[in-house]
């Protein structure tokens, strides 16, 4: 039941330190843009997987806690001169507030339908920014220059962001394990496998559908504010790209949902895939076709993801790693 | 009184599944529930578990009034049931299965508290060798032994029984009502549907009798076999008829399994 025994909780964590670390330390800056956005995706793909993963509600709308989370935090560190790191967890914290607003709503729906209200939220979250002047409307918000001077000038920032991101990524896997292993845990996995037969065993469903899907949307809020922190300005189209939702579940079932390493490999494991067939001359359009063809070949063949398969063949890993 | 039911109906369209059911059920006691296919007895367990309200009608748990309540507040109270058609939480071991029983019953138990227990009602049931395979790579008999065990993993004071001996080989079934029996004992009011007649006439305290959505008799088991109307409402099926009234009657160890 104590995810801290397990040896595949360390393994994770402490590769994944290692390799942020090992970026910090080689002080190149090429390498971290590239380790920020394969984290980034990471993170996503991570903090989905507590949803999606654990609770088997297929969510389109991942991006929307991305989207309006960063905004928020972005406007605290724009507008109001926040601390970047307070703004980052308040971003969260709105968007938590919100996913259990939204969650109370639509998570009476179950399937397919559910799904299509996520891409609807998805929608009204773009158009609602998109003409809210707080916000900048079509046009966004951006960061003067000089905002970068309380953090040691433009380079230390960044470097600051990323350090944030990795503690980020750091804290959402102890988090998955220590949901995935707790009383909580097997509540939401009773749910994915059967929510009619988990409620008639004493499983409060709405309630622990609604706290998953909370949990789920804090991590994406924090990880936006960071993104547009280092980028200097955001805008709706940036924000909400449903494109990026889509991918993010390619990457959670590539890996494994339900697994905890699963979406990370699946994040790290799609991004270098999709880094490849944007510079290529054959595939630069046609890298969405691509996330479509991987999705349904998993769907039809390997539905557990690869970590998920790798555990189903060798029984005894499950123990260790899942 | 550990269950009153007062006056219970439910139309699905067209069709009254259940209608102005009547009942009290006391601790400690077995009840079996029988009646021809179609009778309503699965739907009544679905009015008395919350996972359907009824039209009409009141249930009341121990005190409390239920009616309506949502199943998994029914569940903490302490009212546990299987599932006819077997639910396994098919992609968790047969251990996790036990544990959300526990973790979610009446207790609400956790950690290592909740793996005893678990490991507990596995042993009973029988199931222990099988605990960390997954739930879905069991046979029928055996989910329904695991349907079994977590409903008792819960520590419930009343469970309701969906046919469960129809999972079991026909040697299990007088382990099986011993186990039952003994839960009887120690305070657990059980409410039991069943076909295999010899087994629930054999073990029931009392009989309740469900026919086209009423409730036609009650009793105990030879009551119930004497009833007229009992017989009347069985006397589409004869071997069933032939059963319940103990003519040509198999050996309890030849039980249909």
């Amino acid at each position: 039941m104590n995810g801290w025994k397990r040896p595949g909780t360390w393994l994770t964590l402490v590769s994944l330190a290692a390799a942020g670390l090992g970026v910090c330390l080689l002080g190149d800056e090429s390498l971290r843009e590239t380790a920020f956005t394969m984290l980034m995706y990471a993170v996503l793909a991570a903090s989905l997987n507590l949803f999606l993963g654990f609770t088997g509600y297929v969510n389109f709308g991942h991006i929307v806690f991305f989207g309006l989370g960063g905004y928020t935090g972005f406007y605290l560190v724009s507008q109001c001169d926040w601390p970047l790191t307070l703004a980052a967890l308040a971003g969260g914290g709105v968007a938590s507030l919100l996913a259990i607003g939204i969650g109370l709503a639509i998570l009476r729906l179950r399937g397919a339908t559910f799904a299509l209200a996520t891409i609807g939220i998805n929608e009204a979250a773009r158009s609602f920014v998109n003409n809210f002047p707080a916000f900048g409307g079509s046009t966004g918000l951006s960061l003067s220059f000089s905002a970068y001077a309380r953090y040691g000038g433009a380079s230390r920032a960044l470097w600051l962001t990323f350090a944030l991101l990795l503690v980020s990524a750091l804290v959402l896997v102890s988090a998955s394990y220590a949901i995935r292993y707790s009383r909580f845990g097997l509540g939401l996995l009773s749910i994915r496998e059967d929510e009619d037969a988990a409620m008639s065993l004493g499983v409060a469903a709405p309630r622990y559908k609604t706290l998953a899907y909370a949990a789920s949307a804090f991590f994406p809020a924090v990880v936006g504010t960071l993104f547009f922190f280092k980028n200097g300005n955001v805008e709706p189209g940036d924000a909400f790209r449903l494109g990026t939702s889509i991918e993010v579940i390619v990457m959670v079932m590539l890996g494994g949902q339900g697994t905890i390493a699963g979406p990370l490999l699946g994040a790290i494991g799609y991004e270098r895939l999709r880094g490849y067939l944007l510079t290529s001359a054959l595939f630069k359009n046609l890298h969405l076709c691509f996330a479509g063809m991987v999705l349904l070949l998993i769907v039809l063949f390997v539905p557990a993801g690869a970590v998920g398969a790798v555990c189903r063949r060798f029984p005894r890993l499950r123990r260790g790693l899942g | 009184m550990t269950l009153s039911v007062r006056q219970v109906s439910k139309a699905f369209g067209g069709l009254q599944a259940v209608s102005g059911v009547s009942f009290d059920l006391s601790p400690g006691t077995i009840y079996g529930l029988i009646g021809p296919n179609g009778a309503g007895k699965t739907t009544l367990f679905n009015l008395i578990g919350g996972v359907v309200p009824p039209d009409g009608g009141s249930v009341h748990f121990r005190g409390q009034d239920i009616t309506g309540l949502a199943p998994y507040r029914v569940a903490k109270l302490g009212l546990s049931r299987t599932h006819q058609v077997v639910r396994p939480l098919g992609e968790l071991t047969v251990l996790d299965n036990a544990m959300v029983g526990a973790c979610f019953g009446r207790f609400g138990r956790a950690g290592a508290d909740a793996r005893r227990r678990a490991e507990e009602v596995l042993e009973q049931v029988g199931l222990a060798a099988h605990r960390d395979q997954l739930a879905a790579t069991l046979n029928l008999p055996e989910k329904k032994r695991l349907e079994l065990a977590r409903a008792l993993a819960a520590d419930p004071y009343l469970l309701l029984l969906d046919e469960v001996l129809a999972g079991l080989i026909h040697t299990e079934v007088g382990p099986m009502l011993e186990t039952l029996r003994a839960l009887a004992k120690d305070g657990l009011t059980i409410l039991m549907i069943e076909h295999v007649m010899q087994a629930i006439m054999n073990v029931s305290d009392q009989v309740l009798v469900l026919e086209s959505g009423r409730l036609i008799a009650r009793g105990t088991p030879a009551e119930v076999a004497a009833d007229p109307r009992v017989i009347e409402a069985y006397l589409g099926k004869p071997e069933l008829a032939r059963a319940l009234l103990g003519v040509g009657e198999p050996k309890q160890d030849q039980a249909r399994p």
